[in-house]
């Protein structure tokens, strides 16, 4: 399990470093693609089967084929790329630089969290998790529903042409 | 003994892979066969009696051929493409029940490699995984054609994926599981699904033909407009993989069919004959098989029967057709199952 555990950890680390430095934006996709993969099976090792399976349809699935989709429709090649100046890559260099000394100083102040509750083997198998939304967290649970169907409304909304400036 | 049931599931693993591939083997045969049948033609019938040999003799000339990657082409995911393609079709036979257990002595050998919780949803995941395989070999082609057979293979089976989940959500209201194994076994004696869900089955089914680019819903390849679609530029084994995978991809989702709506491994009557058990498993998968061959049978049906749809039809047919009829499904089968509840 352990080994299992440092496999995915080091797939998973390496593809995500691969989505940032890959310079083919389809490359890019297929390294998150895997990368996703290496989390699902993360799930998998907490016996979380139905988010591991909903990640993998979700995700993988569905929203990274849509990126797929759109980056394969834009041609992204070298020629059209902005170009970047000395100074903009100097101000990119300090930006990123300070994220890191940030997260470098968060992580020295960290210590080590204990759960709350003994870890519960069951949780993550569809029957328990269900009961658990629908019944402990029901109100958040529809808040979010709620919340998905107005960014759903906002998307059709943007995606419609204005009746007013068809022409 | 945990060691040995290990070893019966890797070699039970390796049985299942080779009974899906022989079954796609001769699928491609039936399928000339059955084309032949319809269009009043004999088929194939020079290698061995009946043409059986023809399968072999495809698959020979296939690894003959010569093999070109274009000047052009992404190389890595143009090799990826079909590997991609024939992964994901062969990895859902892993968690269908093949029949029930089997019991020598102490121990029981059961026919399904993996009993997951989720066994429905791991389907889904498969199936949703598998437009991977035909987009990048499409795009990776760098060919208008290949690219414009992908973008539609894409479309088509994020669109019809949509209204599958759907009627899969209103059959698991009924069987209150995600097991395929419980699933089948609920279905004993005459329960089969179909008869509890006969519009999810339908909506099902028109999906799983749109999922395995299965004519009327072959747009992705479609010769006579973007002449092979997304494999316009593979040669060889590669193309073979391809085509292949379609096979396997329409004898795996028969195999769910036949799981999901018709039973299973499961024969009325087959229970009550007071046979052995292991006799009454075995029967069981024999029966499995006869039922996933007629499904595999009616996907030839229909191919060589209906004309391909238009492209406007296609989406009309998923989104304002398949869609709203699936949650009314949903929303029928969720006021019966709570009003029975409520009443009894």
């Amino acid at each position: 399990m352990t080994f299992l555990f440092y496999l995915l950890a080091a797939v998973a680390i390496l593809t995500a470093m691969m989505v940032v430095l890959s310079r083919n934006p389809v490359g890019s996709v297929i390294h998150l693609v895997l990368c996703f993969l290496a989390i699902a099976g993360h799930f998998i090792l907490l016996n979380a089967q139905f988010l591991a399976v909903v990640h993998i349809i979700v995700y993988t699935g569905a929203i990274l084929v849509l990126f797929l989709f759109v980056i394969m429709l834009l041609n992204l090649n070298p020629t059209n790329e902005p170009r970047k100046t000395p100074l903009t890559r100097f101000i990119a260099l300090i930006a990123g630089g300070l994220l890191f000394l940030v997260l470098i100083a968060s992580l020295r102040g960290a210590m080590e969290i204990r759960a709350a509750n003994p870890f519960n083997h069951e949780i993550g198998l569809v029957r328990d998790l269900g009961k658990v939304l629908f019944k402990d967290f029901l109100v958040p649970f529809e808040i979010s529903s709620v919340l998905f169907i107005s960014a759903m409304v906002g998307a059709v909304l943007l995606g419609k042409r204005d009746p007013l400036t068809k022409n | 003994m945990e060691g040995f049931q290990l070893g019966y599931k890797i070699f039970f693993l390796f049985a299942i892979l080779l009974i899906t591939l022989l079954v796609a083997m001769y699928a491609t045969w039936a399928e000339r066969k059955v084309a032949a049948f319809m269009q009043d033609r004999r088929g194939p019938n020079r290698a061995g009696p009946l043409g059986l040999l023809q399968p072999l003799a495809d698959g020979l000339k296939m690894l003959m051929k010569e093999e070109i990657i274009p000047n052009t082409a992404q190389r890595a995911l143009f090799i990826m493409g079909p590997a991609i393609a024939m992964t994901t079709a062969l990895l859902t036979g892993v968690v269908i029940p093949w029949g029930g257990t089997f019991t020598v002595g102490s121990q029981s050998f059961s026919l399904q490699v993996a009993d997951l919780d989720i066994g429905i949803l791991f389907v889904f995941a498969m199936v949703s995984i598998g437009v991977y395989g035909i987009m990048l070999g499409g795009w990776a082609s760098n060919n208008k054609y290949a690219l414009l057979g992908s973008i539609r293979a894409a479309s088509q089976m994020i669109s019809y994926e949509l209204a599958m989940g759907l009627s899969i959500i209103a059959l698991v209201l009924v069987t209150n599981t995600l097991s395929l194994r419980e699933i089948v076994e609920q279905q004993s004696g005459w329960h089969w699904n179909i008869l509890y869900q006969p519009l999810g089955f339908v909506i099902f089914l028109i999906c799983a033909f749109a999922e395995t680019n299965r004519a009327p819903f072959d747009l992705p390849e479609c010769e006579t407009e973007l002449i092979g679609g997304f494999h316009t530029e593979y040669s060889s084994m590669k193309l073979g993989f391809y085509l292949f995978a379609e096979y396997i991809n329409m004898f795996i989702s028969s195999a769910v069919i036949v799981t999901l709506y018709f039973g299973g491994y499961q024969m009325p009557l087959l229970q009550d004959s007071g046979l052995s058990p292991n006799l009454i498993t075995l029967l069981g998968s024999a029966f499995f098989f006869l039922k996933i061959f007629l499904v595999i049978f009616f996907f030839m049906w229909v191919r060589w029967t209906l004309p391909r749809f238009r492209y406007d039809q296609l989406m009309n047919i998923g989104w304002k057709g398949l869609v709203p009829l699936a949650i009314l499904n949903i929303l029928i089968t969720g006021s019966v199952v709570f009003f029975s509840d409520y009443f009894k």
